[in-house]
């Protein structure tokens, strides 16, 4: 497949975009396992929801 | 099952849980397809292989715009319906969609350069695609402005309210002024200009991306869930503390 003379501006355009979207996908799954783990430590510290079910209970 | 049955948080969790492998799996499988698909799509006659840029500066300029309407829909759940989980929906939108419209304007400018000879020009469109960017980063930083999770809900609903009014300005721009960014190709009046070489593949990579949307929306709006009971459960501790 050849991209002609402006592949740098093509192969540039799908780099960042992957980029960009990897970051989303990182910060999002890292929020999740921070959110969690705060959770887990609130309730191991012993704060309850007032319902009694788990946090983290999906 | 009713629209107010996922007005429960820990259901719509459950929800989640259920659903996202299926979104995540079907993102994938046809991302894999729209990107092979614009691989072997042919060159244009007169753009050549820049072309290809196509296939991923339409999808993410579209959910630019759908985005904001997604948010638009949520605001009225919070101004209106009160609904407890629209801002939540709300305020994860803001940063998939701002990621979504700052990849339209740079993809958009590296497909500009070769074609137009520029990176930039300050016509209709492409300005008011940088309105809408900096209305998202305004909008994550009044979320992050205000503490109370309700009281910035609010105000952020009628923001995000006001800010629909760019949409049809986005959309119609290329009509309303003398611009450099192409008319509409795809969506308009008397169907696709687009030959279907093209437009399979560039359908493919919307429908692709659009999903992806959805499946990063649910994994945030489960982040903000929880982030919010971690902010109930230390209000809680700081209270019994305190007794």
């Amino acid at each position: 497949m050849s991209l002609g003379p402006y592949a740098s501006f093509i192969v540039t355009a799908y780099a960042l975009v992957a980029l960009v979207l990897a970051i989303l996908i990182g910060w999002i799954a890292i929020d999740y396992r921070n959110q969690t783990q705060r959770l887990r430590a609130l309730e191991e510290s012993g704060v309850a929801r007032r319902s009694g079910r788990s946090a983290v209970e999906m | 099952m009713s629209l107010i049955d996922f007005a429960n948080p820990t259901r719509f969790l459950a929800l989640t849980a259920r659903i996202l492998p299926w979104l995540m799996a079907s993102t994938v499988i046809l991302l894999t397809i729209g990107l092979y698909q614009s691989a072997a799509a042919p060159d244009d006659y007169q753009q050549g292989a820049t072309v290809k840029i196509m296939f991923i500066h339409v999808p993410n300029a579209w959910l630019s715009m759908f985005v904001w309407g997604v948010m638009s829909l949520a605001s009225l759940g919070t101004l209106v319906w009160r609904h407890p989980l629209a801002d939540v929906a709300a305020k994860s939108a803001a940063p998939i969609g701002a990621a979504f419209t700052f990849l339209a304007l740079v993809t958009g400018s590296l497909w500009g350069r070769p074609m137009w000879g520029t990176y930039w020009e300050w016509d209709a469109r492409l300005t008011s695609v940088l309105i809408l960017f900096l209305m998202y980063l305004g909008l994550m930083a009044l979320w992050r402005a205000v503490e109370d999770p309700s009281r910035a809900a609010r105000a952020a609903a009628v923001l995000t309210l006001v800010g629909a009014i760019n949409l049809p300005i986005i959309k119609f721009s290329v009509d309303w002024w003398n611009t450099l960014h192409q008319p509409a190709s795809v969506l308009r009046m008397g169907g696709s200009t687009l030959d279907r070489a093209f437009l399979i593949p560039l359908l493919v990579m919307a429908i692709a991306f659009t999903l992806l949307f959805f499946t990063l929306q649910l994994a945030a709006m489960r982040n903000e869930i929880l982030r919010r009971r971690v902010r109930s459960l230390q209000m809680m501790q700081a209270s019994q503390k305190a007794a």
